[in-house]
């Protein structure tokens, strides 16, 4: 899996518990280093392993820690350029919500190493929509709902998420679009230095 | 050109930055990307040259000389303040008319910054916002790999600090020396040390270049594990300069002998290519009796000096340590080699 990944967890988890704590999960999942490097590649048993160690540490279920992670991503200070990339997406966050299919190959785009999971919008009626992840790492689903509902505050779109559940390595979220100009939302210049 | 292409509200949305001028070159409408780009004041009544210069081709002088130049690509930019560059693509309509569609080109960067455009300013067509993201994906990434790259930098120097060996020969180098003798040295051991300086091995290195001199220093750092004992520790100190450690010395015999063998062999002549390198050595030993307790300092200041009176005696030579050489007869520490 790649650094990115794995180094965002791990800052999540700096951020809000602190490098002491981090340590014991780094020992906890059998890691013998503590720095995730970025832009190194590292083997896939890594990550699962990493969070089954934070959730133990932190006595949090998996999916909650998931979700935190996703959120953690677009709407901490300092991590700007993922809120500014996934903004590139979309003027509106319908918008964007239309871009997510995208989303793997705009990331390959950027980092060919990068293989983010396929996701796939499908549209209901009366402005509800599905959004349909393989989930490789069981939770990935959850990340993806604390992505969009950071997002959905970024554009200022009021919307309900909800997880249906997983089964055969998929993952599905369902979306509500309850209000699409509801706040004033984070404005979005293009030629903002992030 | 046909009707439809005159409907301003089609091309305001599939060319949001494009101009239609008059036969006589005045802007009778602007698209809404290019008016952002002058918010103070309407580009709608301008004549088109008196808001951009035309920078290539640089023949163009009237709008007669633009409109020939249909299907061209212009190097626009404006006259005023913030003087953007754009491309622009000009097609002249039947009735006179011109159609003028611009770009940012290359510009895109500095263009969205001066002018806080967003991507609805953009046809969804266009790949500017693309090109954005990739610029500002990518810079994030080489920002990422240069910190790493400096980390590994970092760690790569801390690693070469802590090392035991000298990267050229494959010796130990100083800091494995004085480990060792540390070690020595509190377990109360005998042990010998020898220095062993190169003799005109400068004039490999004037005469035949760096490449010599260095292929001269590895053939002299086998010769020199080869000619010693497999418990010995060979070292280059830097230079021309070596070091054995020999723990176990049964005898003065067992020195010699190695002494000997060492200059023996290291006068025979070495090759590089085409050309003969001759050097030979001289060498001078220390040798600590069990019990004695020398500091690390005393045993190679004093292998120092019985080098030197090798030196001194014509070179080639193997002293050994003795008290009547400190400052003894003829012993002069400026003798160059």
């Amino acid at each position: 899996m790649h650094g990115l990944i794995n180094r965002s967890i791990q800052n999540y988890f700096c951020a809000n518990y602190g490098h002491a704590l981090w340590s014991a999960v780094a020992t906890r999942a059998g890691l013998g280093f503590t720095e995730f490097e970025a832009m190194l590649t590292y083997p896939d048993h890594v990550t699962p392993a990493v969070l089954d160690a934070v959730c133990t540490v932190l006595e949090r279920p998996r999916a909650e820690v998931m979700e935190d992670v996703g959120t953690f991503l677009v709407a901490q200070p300092g991590y700007a350029a993922v809120r500014r990339l996934l903004r590139f997406g979309g003027v509106s966050f319908r918008d964007f919500l239309q871009s997510l299919d995208e989303l793997p190959d705009r990331t390959r785009l950027a980092l060919s190493e990068l293989r983010l999971p396929r996701i796939e919008l499908c549209e209901e009626p009366d402005g509800q929509y599905l959004l349909v992840c393989e989930a490789p790492l069981v939770g990935y689903g959850y990340l993806m709902m604390g992505v969009l509902r950071a997002m959905a505050d970024d554009y200022g779109a009021l919307v309900a998420l909800e997880h249906c559940g997983r089964s055969e390595g998929i993952e599905t979220l369902k979306i509500i679009l309850i209000e699409a100009d509801f706040s004033e939302g984070r404005s979005f210049e293009l030629g903002a230095r992030a | 050109m046909s009707g439809a292409i005159h409907d301003t509200e089609v091309l305001d949305r599939l060319c949001p930055m494009h101009l239609l001028l008059s036969s006589t070159g005045f802007i009778r409408h602007a698209g809404p990307t290019i008016q952002k780009l002058r918010p103070q004041s309407p580009l709608a009544g301008k004549l088109f040259l008196d808001t951009v210069t035309v920078k290539r081709p640089r023949t163009m002088r009237g709008m007669d000389d633009l409109r020939r130049a249909s299907g061209m690509k212009l190097h626009l930019a404006f006259r005023d303040a913030p003087r953007t560059e754009l491309k622009g693509l000009l097609v002249p309509l039947d009735d006179g008319r011109t159609i003028v569609n611009l770009s940012f080109g290359i510009s895109i960067f500095d263009g969205v910054q001066d002018y806080a455009l967003t991507n609805a300013d953009f046809a969804a067509t266009d790949l500017a916002i693309e090109m954005l993201y990739l610029m500002e994906a990518k810079s994030a990434a080489m920002e990422a790999s240069r910190r790493l790259n400096l980390r590994l930098e970092e760690a790569r120097i801390a690693a070469e600090e802590q090392a035991f060996t000298d990267l050229l020969t494959g010796l130990k180098n100083r800091r494995a020396l004085n480990a060792v003798l540390e070690r020595l040295i509190a377990a109360g051991e005998g042990f010998a040390v020898m220095h062993i300086d190169l003799d005109h091995f400068k004039a490999v290195n004037d005469s035949l270049g760096h490449a010599a001199g260095d292929h001269v220093l590895q053939v002299v750092a086998r010769i020199m594990v080869q000619e010693t004992r497999s418990s010995d520790m060979v070292v280059r100190l830097g230079g021309d300069e070596f070091t054995v450690v020999l723990p176990d010395v049964r005898s003065e015999n067992v020195l010699e002998q190695i002494g000997q063998r060492i200059i023996d062999r290291l006068e025979e002549p070495i090759h590089f290519k085409g050309e003969v390198c001759k050097v030979s050595a001289s060498i001078g030993t220390v040798w600590v009796q069990r019990g004695d307790t020398p500091s690390r300092d005393g045993v190679l200041a004093n292998a120092d000096t019985a080098l030197y009176a090798s030196k001194h005696a014509g070179r080639a030579r193997h002293t050994f340590y003795s008290p009547t050489l400190q400052g003894g007869a003829g012993f002069d520490p400026t003798a160059s080699d």
